[in-house]
This record gives structure tokens, C-alpha cells and sequence, in this order.
């Protein structure tokens, strides 16, 4: 064995080095999903795949720690991985009674995008000479196959593609680790016995499955912005992941628009992350928090994919990348008061003919309330009502109030007051609310 | 090449009500998913119509009653049996299945041929 050969594990292990564990821990955040999608063809397996590269990185803790980091680590740990995984093919003569994991040859070849040229793993194989595949596409679209639940979905992008331990996916979800093990082992399953091709959508399927795909990655971020209970620091690592994922899709496909849509959404609002609450942990609105804490570097970020995304493209933009240009009017204002409502009500209608949901005209109501009147933003409110699509969704009589609080109508106000404080358990919100209510009541509420 | 079986689900009502009309628009938009199956690269290996759900008889623990299985708004009154590449293919397939009145369930066959040796 040869020094750097990501061969079998030394007999010796060692202390760890701490310069050899950062190593490893950020070639387990960068490089997982990588090291992962390249050994599953070979292992046609998943869970078996699963354990090579496990098993790569506990060897790679060995070897790093008496020859050093490698100059690639993520090619170092794609061949050793790789190698276990043709070790146990042919040691393992059970896999051939299983259904092997479906590699489609014909799925569009996609290595090494991205504009930034951030290498990689996808450079060269140690000591192999043949350029190792970026299977990363196959991995996450095959996660997000529609035939699988969307909380399937969700709990296998994280165990797969960023390579999250079972027990962390339950914490963030809040469910227990065994639930969470038998949804992870029932999506595996499906997989292969229902024969989901491990590949990337042609053309004609790929804008709904792209879809998916964001959907996912956008659920994982709210999750970690919102959760109304959970400790502190899975919420942040959810947040963390998606838009590491959001990166990462971006960079792979450097043409659809909505991937940059949605990683510049998230940083938009992630922008924001620090001032959502008050010192005293309540939930702070839009006019109340202090816009000079907001993060610029990813203001920056996220206006320059919009603007990007925006110009001369054919096609209407789609939803993620509309919202993200409404996240950056937000962004850019100097002040509440001086936010560009006029450019928000235009970006909210091409939003509103691109994604046609209730809660999104409601989004539209309360934005022509700024520019017109709050006339004008209650009759559109009334017309959602009339629908009936939104009965019992809490923000709608809390907007309502807000606007016939606004109208000097005290007594509406307080009527949707309390419909709105019917309709929620938040803590933070309920708060809000009863504050309000308590304001219209007094007739303290003065008409703007 | 994997097996999947598409089971047709439907309401049975929607048939009694649209009469002979809707019957044999039906049966015509059958016969073009049987030429179809082969235009997406599939194969059709079989497939029947039932008859409904009055007809049916059920044994449990031997004792023979009148009924279907489990009583429900929409019953299986058909199927398929195709051949595909893939769960993408089998979908795209079932996806022209007609079912007017009800949608399709797609479920794959499970493989014996490798579990006995």
C-alpha cells in the first residue's frame, strides 16, 4: 500500500488528530452525498452503499491520521468506498436474490457543472485514472420520486444526500427515532420493489420533478425557521442543510432558473434570520425589526441570482424565483415605509397567474392595501372569503382586522380579532393578537 | 423488464347512470390504451374487465358471504398486467388508462424468480 491509498484500514487505530477530525467532518458535509450517488451504481444498492461509504470515512479517520489529509478528499473517499462496494458484490452472493438498485445508462451525463468550478470530488479518481461520475442529480431526484410520500421524501434527502444519522431526522421532525427508521426503511424499500430508476428525469418530466425537488428542500428550511418547539440547534442545522442543498442544485444545474429562485429566497430570508424575534423572544413583524442587523453578504447573494434569474430568459419566472424578487424588495427597502409597495404588487401578480393559491391572493390583498387603501386591500380580502378556500386559516381575519383596524372600524376589527385568536395555538401569536384586540376595544386604534 | 399490475378503481354508479353511451366510449378508449401500452415501449401481458361488485362472493375463515371484500365508494372493476423498464414507464402508461369514474392503483409484481436459489 502506497501512502494515500484509500485501501483497507490500518490495524492501528490512533487518536484522533483534531486537524483529522475537522477534515472528516467537513468532507462528511461536503462531500457525502458526492461519495454516496458514485458508490451506489457500483453497489446497486442502497443500503449497502450506505455502509461502504460509512465505513469509508471511518477508515479515512485511520489513514488521514498517519499519511494526512489528502489532496482530494472527496476522491479519496469515493475510490475506498467504491472498492468496499465491489468487495462486497462479489463476496456477497445474496445480493443477486435482491432487486439491485435501477441504473438508468441513458440519463442526461451530468459532471462537474457549476459556474463557481468548485471542484469537488468529481476530479479524478486516486490511483484509478477514469473520471468518477457526478451521480448527485440521480441520487436527490430519485429521494424526491412522487411515488414516495413527501414525508418519505424529506426524511430521505436528509438521511441520503446529506448524510443526517436517523436519530437527528427525528429530532428535527419530532417524532421518535424508531418512526422515523421505519419511514426511512419503507421509502428504501419501495424503491427497489416497485423499481424507482435510480436517474435523472428527461426533459419532458423534469419541470414537475424539479419541483419536487425544491418543494422539498423549501419545507426542510421553513421547518428549521419555524419550528414552534424543538431545541435551538437542530432548527439552525435544518437551515443550514437547505440551503446547502438549494447550493448545490444550483450549481449542478446551472440553467433552471427556479433552483436559483429558491436558494435566492432562502437566503433572503435567512438574511433576516437574527432579528425574527425580540429580546424577549416574542415574534417580531416586518415594521418592528431593526433592518441595519439584517445580513448584506446574503442580501447581496440573493438579489444578484434574481436579477440574474429576471433577465432574458424565455418563459414567465416561476414561483420560487418570484418570491425570492418579493424577499428582495423586502430586503432592499430602507424602511417599512419606504419599501417599493407598487414593485411588490406587480412581482405579486405574475406570482398570483404563476401559482394560483388563495394564501398567495391573500399575500396580494394585504400589498394592495399599501399601495391603494385599505379599502381596496379589503375587498380583496372579501372576495378570498367568498371563495371559501381559506376557512380556517388563521392569517386571513388577522389580516382583515388589521385593515378594519386601520379603517377606524373599531368594532369589525375586534370581531376578526377574535376569529384569528380561534384559529391559533401559537403562543407568540396569540399574544399579538390579544394585544391588538385589547387596542381596537379601547377605541385606542387610531384610523391611519 | 419488471412486472406491474394497474387495478382500476372506479365508481360503479357512473357506469348504471351513463348507460350504453358512456359504456362503449369506454370499451373504445380501452382498445386505444391496449395499442398505446406498446407506443410507450411497454407490454401488455393481459387484462380483464369485472363484473361488479353485486356479483361478488367472499370466504373468510371459510364462511362463504355475500359482498365484496370491503364495501367502498370506489371498487376495483378491472386490471392490467404490463411489462415495463421501470416504475416512470409503468406510471407514464397508467397514466392513459382510462378510468372515467375513479383513478388507477399501480402495484409492482413481486419477483419470485431469485429469492428460491
Amino acid at each position: 500500500m502506497t501512502a494515500g491509498d484509500p485501501g483497507v484500514a490500518g490495524d492501528q487505530p490512533q487518536a484522533a488528530d483534531p486537524e483529522v477530525s475537522a477534515a472528516i467532518a467537513d468532507a462528511h458535509r461536503r462531500e457525502w452525498a458526492f461519495v454516496l450517488a458514485a458508490t451506489a451504481r457500483v453497489a446497486r444498492d442502497i443500503d449497502v452503499a450506505e455502509e461502504c461509504v460509512q465505513d469509508a470515512y471511518v477508515a479515512a479517520l485511520d489513514a488521514w491520521s498517519r499519511q494526512g489529509v489528502p489532496r482530494n478528499p472527496g476522491a479519496w473517499l469515493t475510490t475506498a468506498a467504491r472498492r468496499r462496494a465491489l468487495d462486497v458484490q462479489r463476496r456477497d452472493r445474496t445480493l443477486r436474490s435482491k432487486l439491485p438498485l435501477l441504473i438508468e445508462p441513458g440519463s442526461p451525463p451530468v459532471t462537474q457543472a457549476g459556474p463557481a468550478g468548485e471542484p469537488s470530488a468529481a476530479g479524478l479518481a486516486a490511483g484509478e485514472g477514469d473520471v468518477i461520475p457526478d451521480d448527485r442529480l440521480r441520487l436527490v431526484f430519485t429521494c424526491c420520486h412522487p411515488a414516495l410520500a413527501r414525508e418519505a421524501q424529506v426524511a430521505l434527502t436528509l438521511r441520503l444526500v446529506c448524510g443526517l444519522a436517523t436519530a437527528e431526522i427525528a429530532r428535527a421532525f419530532l417524532v421518535s427515532e424508531p418512526t422515523m427508521a421505519a419511514r426511512v426503511t419503507r421509502a428504501k424499500k419501495k424503491i427497489s420493489a416497485a423499481r424507482i430508476p435510480y436517474r435523472v428525469p428527461g426533459p419532458a418530466e423534469l419541470p414537475d420533478r424539479l419541483d419536487a425537488v425544491l418543494t422539498v428542500i423549501h419545507l426542510l428550511y421553513t421547518t428549521g425557521h419555524t419550528a414552534p418547539t424543538g431545541p435551538e440547534l437542530v432548527r439552525a442545522e435544518l437551515v443550514d442543510r437547505a440551503i446547502g442543498l438549494a447550493r448545490m442544485l444550483c450549481e449542478l444545474m446551472p440553467d433552471e432558473r427556479e433552483a436559483r429562485g429558491l436558494l435566492a429566497l432562502l437566503l433572503l430570508t435567512d438574511a433576516r434570520r437574527a432579528t425574527r424575534t425580540g429580546a424577549d423572544g416574542r415574534l417580531l413583524l416586518l415594521e418592528e425589526q431593526d433592518r441595519s442587523r439584517w445580513d448584506r453578504t446574503a442580501i447581496a447573494e440573493g438579489t444578484a441570482l434574481v436579477t440574474d434569474g429576471l433577465r432574458g430568459r424565455p418563459g414567465p419566472p416561476g414561483r420560487f424565483l418570484l418570491q425570492a424578487a418579493i424577499a428582495g424588495v423586502h430586503a432592499e427597502a430602507p424602511s417599512y415605509a419606504g419599501t417599493d409597495w407598487p414593485q411588490l404588487l406587480l412581482l405579486y401578480d405574475e406570482l398570483v397567474s404563476a401559482w394560483p393559491t388563495p394564501v398567495v391572493a391573500l399575500n396580494r390583498a394585504v400589498v394592495h392595501a399599501m399601495t391603494d387603501g385599505p379599502e381596496a386591500g379589503l375587498a380583496d380580502i372579501e372576495a378570498i372569503e367568498r371563495e371559501g378556500r381559506l376557512s380556517g386559516y388563521r392569517y386571513l381575519p388577522a389580516a382583515r382586522a388589521d385593515l378594519l383596524r386601520r379603517l377606524g372600524r373599531h368594532e369589525d376589527a375586534a370581531e376578526a380579532y377574535q376569529a384569528a385568536l380561534g384559529l391559533t395555538e401559537n403562543a407568540a401569536e396569540r399574544a399579538f393578537l390579544a394585544g391588538r384586540l385589547a387596542e381596537v376595544r379601547s377605541g385606542a386604534g387610531a384610523p391611519e | 423488464m419488471s412486472q406491474y399490475l394497474i387495478l382500476i378503481y372506479e365508481r360503479e354508479s357512473g357506469y348504471a347512470e351513463g348507460g350504453p353511451e358512456v359504456w362503449e366510449a369506454v370499451g373504445k378508449a380501452h382498445g386505444r390504451f391496449a395499442e398505446q401500452v406498446g407506443e410507450k415501449g411497454g407490454q401488455m401481458l393481459g387484462g380483464n374487465a369485472l363484473q361488479p361488485t353485486q356479483t361478488a362472493t367472499t370466504i373468510r375463515d371459510d364462511i362463504v358471504t355475500d359482498g365484496p371484500f370491503t364495501e367502498t365508494k370506489e371498487a376495483l372493476g378491472g386490471y392490467y398486467l404490463i411489462e415495463a423498464s421501470d416504475l416512470d414507464q409503468a406510471l407514464e402508461i397508467a397514466k392513459l388508462c382510462p378510468a372515467p369514474f375513479g383513478g388507477v392503483e399501480v402495484r409492482p409484481i413481486m419477483d419470485m424468480s431469485g429469492s428460491a436459489g
